[in-house]
């Protein structure tokens, strides 16, 4: 290891903007990417917020009467890549993982800090360029999968545009995700072992393994389709030749791995704050990291369970309902392990913990009907009906995106060096766990009775119901208020946090708060176990000790 | 004398598997059912219902219970206990949802077979039904020979050409073209569908089917209506701007009735015409 362990010079120049224009700098240090993924990710997600309150809106009554049509098309087409490639993908991963991981291994910076920038610099242009591409011509109109024949049929310009800014917000996620292998694997700080990392360190090893293997397929199917569409090339183009279901194995392989990538880090950025809250180890850490890469193995074979109803012959429906199920088994181990971390506890009900078991609930629910979904009789009936809108929104906005808050209440001192308000966190809480369930719970009913999804107008029967998802959408929307709010007077006027608030063992809270550039002042801390809280059962002096001292810089005699 | 929580547990656990077995059984999610593979449809829908009902329970029971029950109290800045693992215990938990999916797998499997999912396409009585089509390639949702086994009876074929926006029917035998799918209550029917244009998909709610209708590549799907009346077809597949507006409905008939239907319609009312109905 050659990292400079000296803290930096005082005299020497800075070679970086200062202050807050660091922000808005080519800055290479990985605590100011990290924020500018989070920002720039938390914008994106204001513009697909209110994309969503469009489609919301025009769903109101059964008939096309608030956007044209092909508008109608473009909005849900944005809203879904907005989400998906602008918002959670870069938040989870670039934005938490640039700013912890480097912690994580006590490490001064990421592997690669100037591809690091470069990889959050592709982000704002790619999507500007996607935002743009509605008012230089038409917005892309063929939903986020973007399926052929339709998108060779639909206006060109947008459909090529959507896929610039995809390809380049894959790159962008590619050149993180080789990042992040490399700095968990390499820039580890002498004495830590693989199994002594956080467990957050394991989800971003396994996303981004899926990141590396799947995006570039994602990247080459597009390419491909964009030669159908510029260059008449009959790739995918059954009139010439081609072949449509292709095209959706190819873009499967990426997108249902996808789906883990979006939600493997926000597993890991749980187990992280469990712990610190309820004030017990996280249960069972051996089996947590083998179902982080059983998750990965599995993630990659189960892709045609989003065609059960393509034409897919049967021995392919059966295999990949057995693969698809089998998912549930490793999940199923995390979230056992997370109840029981909470078993025991002595739990804080603050907003973090609040947002996590919100997270818990909503994912189970998730869960639950994904493995439905996996059954090829159920899902030929709510195969692309508002029954799948319901199951993806309960993964991804009920557990991706609440993790997210639960993780911005949870690492907002450390960043700041200030507290986030907790009356108002909760009060975040609870408009936002409220409205999300009346939003998309009753989905899955018009599912089952006959609503199909992606659409502007619909059967009379399910106006009541979706004016209700619609009002729950309205409490999200309203839930952002104090949010925002909090998150912008805490700033300055918050109360003081401290370097260590939460009283965590993991070495991010083992600096200043905010932390210096190059992490620590002095030797990077060596952290044997991140999660040594308790007290040993039996001990009568439950009420004394805090933590155990686990940390020191290399005491050799802890074993792993 | 407190009650052992061993056995508040245990009754805990039996009222939960209970409830979950009632709400699968009594509480109805799902529109009418009116074809031969509904029912069937529906079996497994409860037995889904019944055991995400119990899971979702239990854990949301943990949950708040957990939260409750293990609240830090004001004041108190100690931890809990340090238990780091239980390998018999993460084993138990690991094996009892590997079972339980296994189990689900089998048994959806064993469901599609006998909507008829799993049958073989390319049998004696295809010949009738795609003369047109040559192809090799072609794809079955739900395969006629499975339908022509569980009623005896030979399948009714029908040309579907789906397009943007809009179903159109034709009835080979009749040389009827319509844009409503009338059928016979009872018999099976056999559709032969093709896209012009992009991928659309054929729903019927009611009939729990659905299948993608995919340019370049014919696709059978087969069903036997049960319960005469009028039901939605969808396009279930995002296939342009009025994707939302591409909807038919299927007239489900009593044979006379529909037999009157195809006298009608018949392009040169011959009277050889309502052969096409064999009932
Ligand atoms: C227990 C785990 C899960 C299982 C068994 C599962 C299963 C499925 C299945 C079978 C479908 C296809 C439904 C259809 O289109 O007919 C589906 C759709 C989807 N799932 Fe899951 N899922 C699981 C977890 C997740 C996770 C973790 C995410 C994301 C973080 C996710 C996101 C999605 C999305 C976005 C779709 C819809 C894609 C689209 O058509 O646009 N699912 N899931
Ligand atoms: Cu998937
Ligand atoms: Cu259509």
């Amino acid at each position: 290891m050659t990292l400079t362990l000296s803290p930096p010079s005082a005299t020497a120049p800075p070679l970086q903007p200062q202050g807050w224009l660091r922000y808005l700098s080519f800055s290479t240090d990985h605590k100011v990417i990290g924020l500018q993924y989070l920002v720039c990710g938390f914008i994106f997600y204001l513009v697909g917020g209110a994309l969503a309150g469009a489609i919301r809106t025009e769903l109101l009554t059964p008939i096309s009467d608030f956007l044209p049509r092909e508008t109608y098309n473009e909005v849900l087409t944005l809203h879904g890549t907005v989400m998906i490639f602008l918002w959670i993908v870069p938040v989870v991963n670039g934005a938490f993982g640039n700013y912890l991981i480097p912690f994580y291994v006590g490490a001064r910076d990421m592997a690669f800090p100037r591809l690091n920038a470069v990889a959050f610099w592709l982000i704002p242009p790619a999507g500007l360029l996607l935002i743009s591409s509605y008012f230089i011509a038409s917005a892309a109109q063929s939903g986020w999968t973007a399926y052929p024949p339709l998108s060779l049929t639909t206006p060109a310009t947008g459909q090529i545009i959507w896929i610039l800014s995809v390809l380049l917000l894959g790159g962008s996620s590619i050149f993180g995700g080789i990042n992040f292998i490399a700095t968990i694997l390499k820039l580890r700080r002498p004495g830590l072992k693989l199994m002594q990392m956080p467990m957050y360190c394991w989800a971003m090893l396994g996303t981004s393994i899926l990141v590396v293997l799947s995006t570039p397929v994602l990247a080459g199917t597009l390419v491909l389709l964009s030669f159908d569409i510029i260059a008449h090339t009959g790739f995918f183009n059954p009139s010439l030749g081609g072949n449509a279901v292709v095209y959706q194995h190819l873009f499967w392989f990426y997108s249902h791995p996808a789906v883990y990538i979006m939600v493997l880090p926000a597993f890991g950025l749980v187990s992280e704050i469990l712990p610190v809250h309820a004030r017990k180890p996280l249960f069972g850490y051996t089996t947590m990291v083998y179902s982080i890469m059983g998750i990965v193995f599995l993630g990659l074979i189960v892709w045609a369970h989003h065609m059960f109803t393509s034409g897919t012959p049967p021995w392919m429906r059966l295999f990949f309902t057995i693969a698809t199920s089998f998912i549930a088994v490793p999940t199923g181990i995390k979230f056992f392990n997370w109840l029981a971390t909470l078993w025991g506890g002595k739990i804080a009900l603050n907003s973090a913990m609040l947002f996590s078991c919100g997270f818990i609930l909503n994912f189970v629910f998730g869960g639950i009907t994904g493995v439905a979904l996996a059954q090829v009789p159920f899902d030929i009936h709510v195969h692309d009906t508002y029954f799948v809108v319901g199951h993806f929104h309960y993964i991804v906005y009920g557990g991706t995106v609440f993790v997210i808050f639960a993780s911005i209440y949870h690492w907002y001192p450390k960043v700041t060096g200030r507290m986030l308000n907790e009356p108002l966190g909760r009060l975040h809480f609870l408009l936002t766990f409220v409205g999300f369930n009346l939003c998309f719970a009753p989905q899955h009913w018009m599912g089952l009775n006959g609503m199909p999804r992606r659409v502007a107008e619909y059967d009379p029967q399910f106006e009541l119901i979706n004016q209700v998802s619609s009002v729950g959408a309205l409490l999200m929307a309203v839930s952002t208020l104090p949010f925002l709010v909090n998150v912008i007077l805490s700033a300055f006027r918050g109360e003081p946090a401290g370097d260590n608030p939460w009283n965590a063992l993991t070495p991010e809270w083992l600096t200043s708060s905010p932390p210096p550039v190059e992490n620590w002042h002095g030797e990077a801390p060596l952290v044997h176990e991140p999660y040594g809280y308790g007290v040993e059962p039996g001990s009568l002096s439950l009420a004394a000790t805090s933590g155990r001292d686990l940390w020191s810089a290399g005491d050799p005699e802890r074993k792993p | 004398m407190r009650i052992p929580a061993a056995i508040l547990t245990l009754l805990a656990g039996m009222a939960l598997v209970l409830t979950g077995l009632w709400v699968g059984q009594n509480i109805n999610l799902l529109p009418e059912d009116a074809s031969l593979n509904a029912p069937v449809y529906d079996e497994l829908f409860k037995v889904l219902f019944s055991i995400g009902t119990i899971l979702l329970i239990g854990i949301a029971g943990l949950i708040v219970y957990s939260l409750v029950r293990f609240r830090r109290v004001n004041g108190d800045q100690g931890d809990g206990v340090a238990i780091e693992g239980n390998l018999p215990l993460e084993i138990l938990w690991t094996a009892i949802p590997a079972v339980v999916v296994l189990f689900v797998g089998i048994y959806s499997y064993d469901i599609y077979d006998r909507m008829g999912g799993m049958a073989p396409l390319n049998d004696h009585s295809m010949h009738a039904m795609h003369s047109d089509a040559g192809d090799s390639r072609t794809w079955a949702g739900i395969s006629p020979v499975a339908m022509e086994a569980s009623t005896g009876e030979p399948p009714l074929p029908v040309d579907v050409t789906a397009m943007q926006f809009a179903f159109i029917f034709h009835y080979p035998d009749a040389g009827i073209t319509a844009g409503e799918l009338h059928v016979p209550v009872g018999q099976p029917v056999a559709l032969t569908m093709k896209a012009n244009d992009v991928i659309h998909a054929f729903w019927v709610p009611q009939f729990r089917l659905k299948q993608d209708v995919i340019p370049g590549q014919p696709t059978l799907l087969s069903f036997t209506a049960t319960k005469p009346g009028r039901y939605p077809i969808v396009c279930a597949e995002l296939c342009g701007p009025y994707h939302g507006g591409m909807r038919s409905t299927v007239v489900v008939e009593e044979p006379q009735t529909f037999a009157d239907w195809v006298a009608q319609n018949s392009p040169a009312a011959s009277p050889d015409a309502p052969t096409a109905v064999q009932s």
